[in-house]
């Protein structure tokens, strides 16, 4: 397990890394590959000020100010929504589950939507004020949803997931409501609701970043747990696992990293839906791999899909969700019937 | 080892269990039999833990069951159950490997040699050929002797069986009950067994309880619970009792009803 896990592992990063490279000097202003890397070594501490600088100050603005942030942004989200989706599956044992299974991002889209709607965007706290009200109503929808599910010491499955549902298309109506009633001809709630990451800058990303911390801990504390209750509920409690305890809990994370990644760049769908599975079918089942790896390449999965949102038909973005789903869906499909083929031999 | 006392339990009004009490020494392997709904399912549940009683009290090793971690009493108490575990993409050896879960810390790591242990396992319930294969490939049989290698490598001294033999052909039933009673030899395990089979646990069980609408209607020998009036009334059919001709047990033959 632990060889598997380094092997993948420094499988992963190289991806990564090789990735940001890449995705750092495409874009409307090209940078040379030999430029990007110079740059990053300069930004090194140590090693950087033995690096000569042989490339034009604007490369070095464009890549540090405004590619990188975007980068760093889209990785993190990636990475929350992928580790949040394994959590869903884990514990609903529903392949179908992504982070959304509960309604977080419809409570977050309500928060958000609503503020467009009246024109508060940028009431009391500036920048912030669509990223906090939308973390707080998705949070808020968890709890309305696990009321509903009735939810104290020990709860079914099933009920948690009917409850979800149905609160969350209570919620995705009061969305269209809006957009419907909206008047402007560009619709700014229809965008928000496709998710993207243009415009963001740092002080997102070193937000984003202590929720992925703290939900990737709670995950990866409980992934023998999670692999246990793959047996069974019964199973799992047989060897000593508090079950209820660890769904709750398990969910919980799962929510904030949702919630963290939905505030602060809109509803990216598929990703946490198909990484897991793609990871799955690479390593297998065991949850010690797949939380860690699903991290991993959710983040370059939407770092490309980034990239590509805002190359593809520059200067124009598309935005996010789109591509995601876009590029996703026809992705997975070929490695379902591609494992079709590899078991039929 | 197991102690249980006055206990009762009811679900959404019907009362399961009835005010029962019994105990179970040490070494011993005793049979809960009754017909279908008669609460033995139940009596486990609360026994293993899972579930807690309205009234009554279960000691476990002297000790009250309510007083014990979940993970404390996992090291000691393993539990097989009927339905055979899922087709998950695990192979056996790692499925056998979860039932090292109570002993290992948060790391996943654990004092001694585990990967002995689980090989020893694997070795004595000749799963070493199948042991880099995962449950998706496995017939129901072959997984519920992956279940059975899950429970052997918790170590435990207390077994709960409930209907284990359930889905399995009579040759694959025999094969689980041998092993068990081999294991329950060379370790002096208790072990406390729901079957369904009245023959198969007249064979296996030093003692039987039979339950009857949540009560005990009689605890003791095969023989003495075994008892062709007792049956009729408990079971709603006559059957007849006879000796075993090679073991001596008593058996059941089923009379059909066009028979009367």
């Amino acid at each position: 397990m632990k060889r598997k896990l380094l092997a993948w592992g420094a499988f992963g990063l190289a991806l990564l890394l090789g990735s940001v490279v890449l995705s750092l000097s495409i874009g409307s202003a090209a940078i040379p590959l030999a430029d990007v890397w110079g740059i990053l070594l300069k930004h090194v501490p140590l090693v950087g000020d033995a690096v000569p600088v042989t490339w034009p100050e604007s490369s070095e603005q464009i890549m540090m100010k405004v590619r990188m942030p975007r980068i760093a942004l889209g990785l993190l989200v990636g990475a929350c929504l992928s580790v949040a989706g394994a959590g869903f599956q884990g514990v609903l044992r529903n392949p179908l589950a992504d982070p959304y299974t509960l309604g977080v991002a419809s409570g977050a889209s309500v928060g958000a939507a609503f503020l467009i709607q009246f024109e508060l965007q940028f009431a009391l706290l500036g920048m912030w004020t669509v990223p906090v009200v939308a973390f707080l109503t998705g949070i808020a929808t968890l709890w309305v949803v696990f009321r509903l599910a009735g939810v104290q010491g020990r709860f079914r499955t099933e009920t948690v997931i009917l409850a979800g549902v149905v609160v969350s298309a209570f919620l995705s109506a009061i969305v269209s409501f809006m957009v419907s009633v909206s008047n402007k001809v560009i619709n700014e709630i229809l965008y928000w609701l496709m998710g993207s990451l243009a415009m963001r800058g740092w002080p997102y990303a070193t937000v984003v970043l202590p929720y992925l911390a703290a939900g990737l801990a709670v995950l990866l504390a409980y992934g023998r747990s999670l692999n246990l209750l793959a047996l069974g509920e019964r199973h799992a409690a047989h060897l000593g696992v508090r079950v209820d305890r660890m769904k709750r809990n398990v969910l919980f994370a799962s929510t904030i990293l949702t919630a963290a990644a939905v505030s602060v760049c809109g509803v990216i769908g598929f990703v946490g839906l198909i990484t897991p599975h793609l990871v799955r079918l690479m390593v297998g089942p065991d949850y010690r791999l797949l939380v860690p790896l699903s991290a991993v390449f959710g983040g370059v999965y939407v770092l490309w899909a980034d990239t590509l949102a805002r190359t593809a038909l520059s200067p124009m973005e598309i935005p996010l969700g789109v591509v995601t789903a876009f590029v996703g869906a026809p992705f997975f499909a070929y490695l379902l019937w591609r494992q079709k083929k590899l078991l039929k031999g | 080892m197991i102690e249980v006392q006055r206990l009762s339990k009811s679900f959404g009004g019907r009362t399961v269990l009835d005010d029962v009490s019994f105990a179970v020494a040490p070494g011993e392997t005793i049979g809960i039999i009754g017909p279908n709904g008669s609460g033995k399912s139940t009596l486990l549940r609360l026994v293993s833990g899972v579930e807690a009683p309205d009234a009554g009290t279960i000691r476990l090793d002297g000790k009250p069951l309510g007083a014990y971690a979940r993970k404390e009493l996992a090291r000691w108490l393993a539990v097989l159950q009927q339905d055979a575990l899922p087709p998950v993409a695990f192979t056996v050896r790692e499925v056998v490997e979860m039932g090292r879960f109570p002993f290992q810390n948060w790391l996943g790591d654990e004092s001694g040699d585990a990967a002995q242990r689980i090989d020893a396992v694997l070795e004595k319930l000749h799963l070493i050929p199948l042991a880099d294969r995962t449950l998706e490939h496995l017939s129901g049989g072959e997984r519920q002797r992956v279940a059975l290698a899950k429970a052997m490598a918790q170590q435990p001294r207390l077994l709960l069986l409930d209907e284990p033999t359930t889905y399995l052909d009579i040759g694959f039933q025999l094969q689980m009950m041998d092993t068990v009673r081999r294991w329950q030899r060379e370790e002096r395990l208790t072990v406390a067994a729901v079957l369904h089979d009245l023959n198969l646990a007249a064979q296996y069980c030093d003692r039987l309880m039979l339950l009857h609408r949540g009560r005990i209607v009689r605890i003791g020998t095969p023989w003495e619970v075994l008892e062709r009036s007792l049956i009729a009334e408990v079971y709603g059919t006559e059957p007849i009792v006879t000796a075993h001709p090679v073991t001596g047990a008593p058996q059941i033959l089923l009379q059909p009803g066009w028979m009367n």
